[in-house]
Order: C-alpha cells, then sequence, then structure tokens
C-alpha cells in the first residue's frame, strides 16, 4: 500500500506530448490530455493548451503546478500589458514575457512551453520556450515527454508553407503517433487553430485516432453484458 | 538571544535550520513522531442541479485509527464545501484559513462566494510551499456561474472534472465513477454513486474505513449529511455499559498534601525587588 500511496503524493506532472505548427496563414497547437501522478493517471481529459490572450495560447508541459502558475502570471502581465499599449499584445511579447519568468526562476521550476498565436503585424509565430528558459522562434516546435518520437517524423513531413487543413492533420497525426509509443501520453487530442480570423479548437476522442503497427481495435469492454447490480455493502 | 532571531523565517515560508540535527538523531535511533494522516477516500461529482461530495470517516496515527469518526468534508462558505485529503493538520489549516478569507471577502464585495476564488487562494498557498503542506482537495461549490468541481494537488496544481476522487482510496473509487457515472444524474442518483464509491475506498483500501459523510450542494441550498452511511457497526456492545454507576464504593480516602501551609506574618515587610 505505501509504494501507491507514495506514488499518489509525487508531484502532478504532464507526461505529454504538445506540438506548436505554423502554416499559411496563422498557426495550429496540438496536445494530447494525460496528467499522471506517478504511475496513476490523475486527469484523462486535462486541457494543456490554455488562454493568454485571445490570440495568444500557450502549450504546458512538465510539471502541472508550474506551468499552470506560470501561464496565471504571465496572464495577467499580458493583461496589463494590453491595457498600457491600447492595442492586442504580439506573440512576440507574451512568449518574451514566458522567457522571462521561466528564465528568471529557473532554479525553482520544471516546465517546457510552447507559446503559438496571431498577430497583425508578424502573421503567425511559434516560439519554443524549453527547460532553462531559452527563447527560439520556430517554423514549427515539438515539446514533452512524447515529443522524443517524433522528431524523425518532422523531419520527415514538415513542409513550409501548408494549407489549414494539412496542418490540423498534420498535428492530429503526430500527436496520435506519440500517444501510442509514449506511457506518458494519451487521452484525447486537443488541437487550436489561430488565425486572422480568430481562434478555433478542435477535440479528437482516442476511438477517432488512427490505429498504428500492431495496436488493436478497442473491443466492447467485457463489463456491458454484465447486468448484476452493485454489491451491497456488509451489515451485521 | 540574538541567536534566536536569526533561525527565524525571513519572509514567510518554512525553516529548514534543525532538519540537519532531525537526520542525526534518527541516525542515532530516535524514531519520529508519527503525525496524523487522514488514509482517505474522498470523491465529488457533479449531478443535474449541482454537486456532491462525500468522504469517509477513517483518520490514521501510522497503522493506528485514531478517529474512527472524523469530519473530512469542510465547510469553506455556505455554497461551497471542500474535502481534504493528506495530513489532517495541513487540511484542517488551509481550508480554514481561506474560509476565512473568504468570509473576509464576502464582506469587502457584498457578493457570494465563487468557487474559483477559493480554488485560487487554495492553490497559491499551497504553490508558495512547495508541496511541503500536504493537502489534497476536492473543491465543490454552486455559484452563480454555475455548479463547480476541482482538485487541488499538494505542489499546487488543480483539474476541473465531472467527477473526481482522492486520497488512498482513490483508485477504488475512481474505478466506481468510471464505469457508472452519467451527466444529469438526479439528485438520488448521484447520492447513490457517490455512497458506492466511499464504500469501494472504505472496503478495499486499509487508509479508508467507518462512515460514509455527503454533502450536496445546490442553489441556495445545502445539505450536509453526516453519516449518511454507516456499514461498519460495532458488533458487540456490552449490556452493562462501560461507564461506572455513581454509588462505585470508596475503600479508602487519604490525602497527601505536597507542599505545607505556609504562615502568613499579618504586617510584615513589603516584597522588595
Amino acid at each position: 500500500m505505501d509504494s501507491i500511496y507514495n506514488d499518489l503524493n509525487a508531484p502532478h506532472s504532464m507526461g505529454t506530448t504538445i506540438i506548436g505548427v505554423t502554416y499559411d496563414g496563422g498557426v495550429v497547437l496540438g496536445a494530447d490530455s494525460r496528467t499522471s501522478t506517478g504511475m496513476y493517471v490523475a486527469n484523462r481529459a486535462s486541457d494543456k493548451i490554455t488562454q493568454l490572450t485571445d490570440n495568444v495560447y500557450i502549450c504546458r508541459s512538465g510539471s502541472a503546478a508550474d506551468s499552470q502558475v506560470l501561464s496565471d502570471y504571465v496572464r495577467y502581465y499580458l493583461h496589463q500589458h494590453t491595457i498600457q499599449l491600447g492595442q492586442p499584445a504580439t506573440v512576440k511579447v507574451a512568449a518574451n514575457l514566458v522567457r522571462m519568468v521561466s528564465y528568471n526562476n529557473k532554479n525553482m521550476l520544471q516546465t517546457g512551453l510552447i507559446v503559438g498565436g496571431w498577430d497583425k503585424y508578424e502573421g503567425g509565430k511559434i516560439y519554443g520556450i524549453p527547460l532553462g528558459g531559452t527563447l527560439l522562434e520556430q517554423p514549427f516546435t515539438i515539446g514533452g515527454s512524447g515529443s522524443s518520437y517524433l522528431y524523425g517524423f518532422f523531419d520527415q513531413v514538415w513542409k513550409e508553407g501548408m494549407t489549414q487543413d494539412e496542418a490540423e492533420k498534420l498535428v492530429v497525426k503526430a500527436v496520435s503517433l506519440a500517444i501510442a509509443r509514449d506511457g506518458a501520453s494519451g487521452g484525447v487530442v486537443r488541437t487550436v487553430t489561430i488565425n486572422k480570423d480568430g481562434v478555433s479548437r478542435k477535440f479528437f476522442p482516442g476511438n477517432t485516432l488512427p490505429l498504428w503497427h500492431e495496436e488493436l481495435e478497442a473491443k466492447d469492454s467485457l463489463l456491458d453484458g454484465f447486468s448484476a447490480a452493485s454489491p451491497e455493502p456488509m451489515v451485521s | 538571544m540574538s541567536r534566536f532571531e536569526e533561525s527565524a523565517p525571513a519572509r514567510g515560508g518554512f525553516s529548514y535550520d534543525l532538519c540537519k540535527r532531525n537526520e542525526m538523531l534518527m541516525q542515532k535511533g530516535l524514531k519520529p513522531s508519527s503525525y496524523l494522516k487522514t488514509g482517505t477516500t474522498i470523491v465529488g461529482l457533479v449531478f443535474q442541479d449541482g454537486v456532491i461530495l462525500g468522504a469517509d470517516t477513517r483518520a490514521t496515527e501510522g497503522p493506528i485509527v485514531a478517529d474512527k469518526n472524523c469530519e473530512k468534508i469542510h465547510y469553506m462558505a455556505p455554497n461551497i464545501y471542500c474535502c481534504g485529503a493528506g495530513t489532517a493538520a495541513d487540511t484542517e489549516a488551509v481550508t480554514d484559513m481561506v474560509s476565512s478569507q473568504l468570509k473576509l471577502h464576502r464582506f469587502h464585495t457584498g457578493r457570494e462566494s465563487r468557487v474559483v476564488t477559493a480554488l485560487t487562494l487554495l492553490k497559491s498557498h499551497l504553490f508558495s510551499y512547495q508541496g511541503h503542506v500536504s493537502a489534497a482537495l476536492v473543491l465543490g461549490g454552486v455559484d452563480v456561474t454555475g455548479p463547480h468541481l476541482h482538485t487541488i494537488y499538494p505542489h499546487g496544481s488543480t483539474d476541473t472534472l465531472p467527477f473526481a476522487t482522492m486520497g488512498s482510496g482513490s483508485l477504488a473509487a475512481m474505478a466506481i465513477f468510471e464505469s457508472k457515472y452519467r451527466e444529469g444524474l438526479t439528485r438520488d442518483e448521484g447520492v447513490k454513486l457517490v455512497a458506492e464509491a466511499i464504500c469501494s475506498g472504505i472496503f478495499n483500501d486499509l487508509g479508508s474505513g467507518s462512515n460514509v459523510d455527503v454533502c450536496v450542494i445546490t442553489k441556495g441550498k445545502r445539505e450536509y449529511l453526516r453519516n449518511y452511511m454507516l456499514p461498519n457497526p460495532r458488533t458487540y456492545v456490552s449490556e452493562k455499559g462501560y461507564s461506572f454507576s455513581k454509588k462505585t464504593e470508596v475503600l479508602l480516602t487519604k490525602i497527601t498534601p505536597l507542599r505545607e501551609l505556609v504562615e502568613v506574618i499579618e504586617g510584615g515587610d513589603a516584597m522588595e525587588e
């Protein structure tokens, strides 16, 4: 009992696969939905793509607490900045704020992030902010424990100037490949597409994802045919 | 005296000055005192009209049951309750503290408290203590924006879910929820499901036991059903009772003065410094 209990006290971490991809006209952010506490899945339907402003979103990986608190701080700073500036914040400013908090607290935080959004000056942009607080502007970036399985895949498949549809399909395919191979990633695939027309969120449940090498069809649970009533508690 | 002032923490947080000394003592064979933990199964679910919270009532101190009927569903606000798992002192202290803060906030704003307010207060307190305040909570309530259910982990991360379980019995209770939960449950179905999940924890987890507490929160009303179910009654209760009757026979009375009476001398000198 002790080892399981210790596991449940382990810090809430997001095993995770997170992806950010630019396309012709905007960006697509994608993530899985598994949050694990040791070997237990604490939340199988979590939302790792968090809003910072109307036009900028952030994908969170690593320690759940650290990434949530960091996003909350940056959302607050961006809100103030937007009021002072008088117009929507740019993706570059949002990413820099995330980087400042991440770098200045690098000894205490353990979280890798991807900031993505659209603004009228630069269009769609993706910034990767891994552990340590580096800021890297990239046409696409991947993060989290499941990303290890995707480096080769992206090298092969990535091309500049995709359409929105191509980009979304690419992100969903990539996340589902990572889910197939990484134990710490799973659940559903969430995507957020940001362009000049706004933001659109999509949700792909596990059973709509393609099956990969040697994966089996999800069978109906054996318990479905079970019509037994729940056992009554013992009363002496 | 200046030594004592130096060892006080400069700005909040815990002071770890005695850690090395404790380690040395443990190496020499001193056993650390065990603290009261709530082994626990706590659950919450969202139903048609609001939220239902449930908890077992066993508090453990290592392998011993310290309290057979403790209260794990804590009051936060008239429309918000919070179940607590982990170290009992931590859950009590943190829920009491945030409950007071919410009350002051209600005085300031003149409005009913919102669940997200309680959530943010709890989350920021737990995060600033970096997981050392061992409190895992299930927070539920109904406010103007609707019914809400959240889980809060000791490190300060939170999840928003339609049904949630925490504590050592969480796996047993989650198994029940995963197979039987659906959206739009009625009050009776919801209470029955919560009681079932807690019973699952009580009977399958060693850290949980005794009775089932349930709390139903709906718009404008809350029902705290303390000991909703008692599935573990005492099998043998002595007919004679366990207290001594008043006319118990006294065999011997002996009064031994511990100190001689002091003689008071009238008109003596006033005390001098």
